[in-house]
This record gives structure tokens, sequence and C-alpha cells, in this order.
């Protein structure tokens, strides 16, 4: 099992990615400028400020050369995670529905949020904490662009096609989020954005590794259905 | 042709930058206003105007959140 995080000018949460990735399985960098994603499993779009998030956040990152591999990549059905600029690249890119909009607060929030997993079905969340009481993630956010927002009736539709996989716990939305909506996923099921960090949740150092969850999923996943 | 696209948060959306300016502005005196948003404004020289619709859809906004208006001319360049 092979992943591969993209690094654009501008990435932050490349190396944390790569190496809460390599917990799990193998993992590489993919650099934005290249065509090639090295033959990898599963493709992760990491956070930061891509290309200084000029104009919006993503907006120019989503144009770049390795982009267009990682939209067929997800088009083959191949499993694309976005974390935090990650999930705003991808909805840029019009690979998941929606889009991140300024924190309510107007204020860069950074703190550990509890997150309900909403489906633990699925290629990102099916690696289930062994004795967790309640299906609850504590992973942190970091953002300033973090509010989550589509229209209403596009809203009913995620919902009614279990398109939303994660949500801030009641009391836990950092950023205003429309229906505390943590995290979805595209109608196929195989790209998923979220604006947690769960690679800086993958060590007892750190005070959780909830986030391992996601990067375990993905391997199961991958293995089942992909390498076996 | 010089033109100046403005940009503005779609209607209905919440925002909060707006909201911040309304209520900044009775704290310096200034009463009686309402209804404040705040968009952006792109400035720039292009050879062929009729590709500004696909240029605003395309990178210039977020269709999805922010409404685009085109107008022809704009302070000129160089300043």
């Amino acid at each position: 099992m092979k992943f591969g995080i993209v690094r654009f000018p501008g990435s932050c949460d490349d190396i944390d990615a790569l190496q809460a990735a390599t917990r799990v399985g193998e993992a590489v960098l993919l650099w934005h400028a290249d065509h090639d994603l090295q033959g990898v499993d599963a493709v992760i779009v990491p956070g930061g400020f891509s290309y200084g998030d000029y104009l919006r956040a993503g907006a120019i990152a989503r144009f770049a050369p390795v982009m267009a591999q990682v939209e067929e990549f997800a088009r083959e059905g191949g499993l694309v995670l976005g974390i935090c600029n990650g999930f705003q690249v991808l909805c840029e890119a019009h690979l998941l529905p929606g889009a991140l909009l300024p924190n309510v607060s107007l204020k860069f929030v950074f703190r550990q949020v509890e997150l309900e997993i909403v489906r633990a079905d699925t290629p990102f969340t099916r690696a289930r904490i062994p004795g967790a009481p309640t299906p609850r993630l504590s992973i942190p956010v970091k953002h300033t662009t973090g509010r989550f927002y589509a229209p209403e009736d596009e809203l009913d539709r995620l919902e009614a096609a279990g398109q939303v996989l994660l949500r801030y716990a009641p009391g836990h939305n950092p950023n205003g989020s429309l229906r505390d909506i943590a995290g979805v996923c595209n109608e196929l099921g195989n790209v998923f954005g979220l604006m947690p960090h769960p690679e800086h949740a993958v060590d007892p150092l750190s005070g959780s590794t909830d986030g391992l969850t996601i990067f375990d999923s993905m391997r199961a996943h991958v293995e089942q259905h992909v390498l076996a | 042709m010089r033109a100046r696209v403005l940009v503005r948060p779609k209607a209905g959306i919440l925002d909060p930058q707006g909201q911040a300016v309304e209520r900044a502005l009775p704290a310096l005196g200034f009463q009686g206003v309402r209804n404040v948003h705040v968009g952006r404004l792109i400035e720039l020289d292009v050879e062929d105007p009729e590709r500004l619709p696909e240029m605003c859809d395309r990178l210039l906004t977020n269709p999805l959140i922010e409404d685009w208006e085109i107008e022809e001319g704009g302070i000129e360049e160089p300043r």
C-alpha cells in the first residue's frame, strides 16, 4: 500500500501527512509540477497555503499539473483524501461538493475538536477505534477558512446520499460550518475532504491517535479492494 | 480593453466581514448604515473581452459562493 502526498509551493502539512501515512504503509511525496503519480494506491492533498492561497484558498492549486493526474485517478475510483487546504483544493476542482468560506469569527482557530463519525462503512472511516464507546474522533483543527457551505437543497441532497461522513460534535463547530459538517465525500465515495487534521493526531505524544482511523481505513480499503 | 470585475458574496450567504464593518461604523459615529457587504475588485487589461465571463467562472470567482459583474474602464496602467 503506497500513499502519495502532493506537495505544492506553500504546502506545510505535507511532511506530517507523509509520516502519518508511513505508520500504516509506504508513502512518497508527489511534486505539484509533475505529471506522474508514481503508481501510488491513494493520494493525499495536504494542508497548507498552496500557491499562497492567493485569490481564494485552493483556487490556483487546482490547476497545478499534478491535479490533472489526481482528477483522472479519482475518476477511475482511486482514493483521494483532502485535508484542510487539500479539502479546499478538491472543492475548487469540483471533485467535492460545496465550498469553504472564512470562519464566522473571522479568526484563525487552532484547537482540538470532537468529531462524530456519521458513517463508519466508508473507505475513510471503516477502521473504528477498538473499544471506543461512541464513534467519535478527537482531532485538531487549525484554519481561517473552514466554514463549509453548500446551498440548502444541496445540503439536503448530500445528507440523503450519505456523503456527510464527519460532523463536529455538539458545541465543537469551530467555524460556523452549515449543519456542523466537518467532512464530505463525493458521490462515488472515493474522494473525501475534511477540515480537521488527522495527520496531527497519530502519536500519543500529541494527545490523540484518533487520526490514524482515517489512514488505517484507507489502507484496509486498498488492501481489500485494490491489492487483493 | 481595461476592465474591472466586481466580485460579491452571493446573496443569502452569511457575510461576517460585512457584518463586522456594519458593526464598526456606528462606533465611529456613522449611523444609519445597513446591508454592508465586502467583496473584491479585480482590474485587468484584456485583449479579448469576450473571454472575460469564462475567466470569471473558471478562476476569478467561485460561482457557488460569489457573483461577478464586468465593467469596462478602470484606472489605467501604469499608475
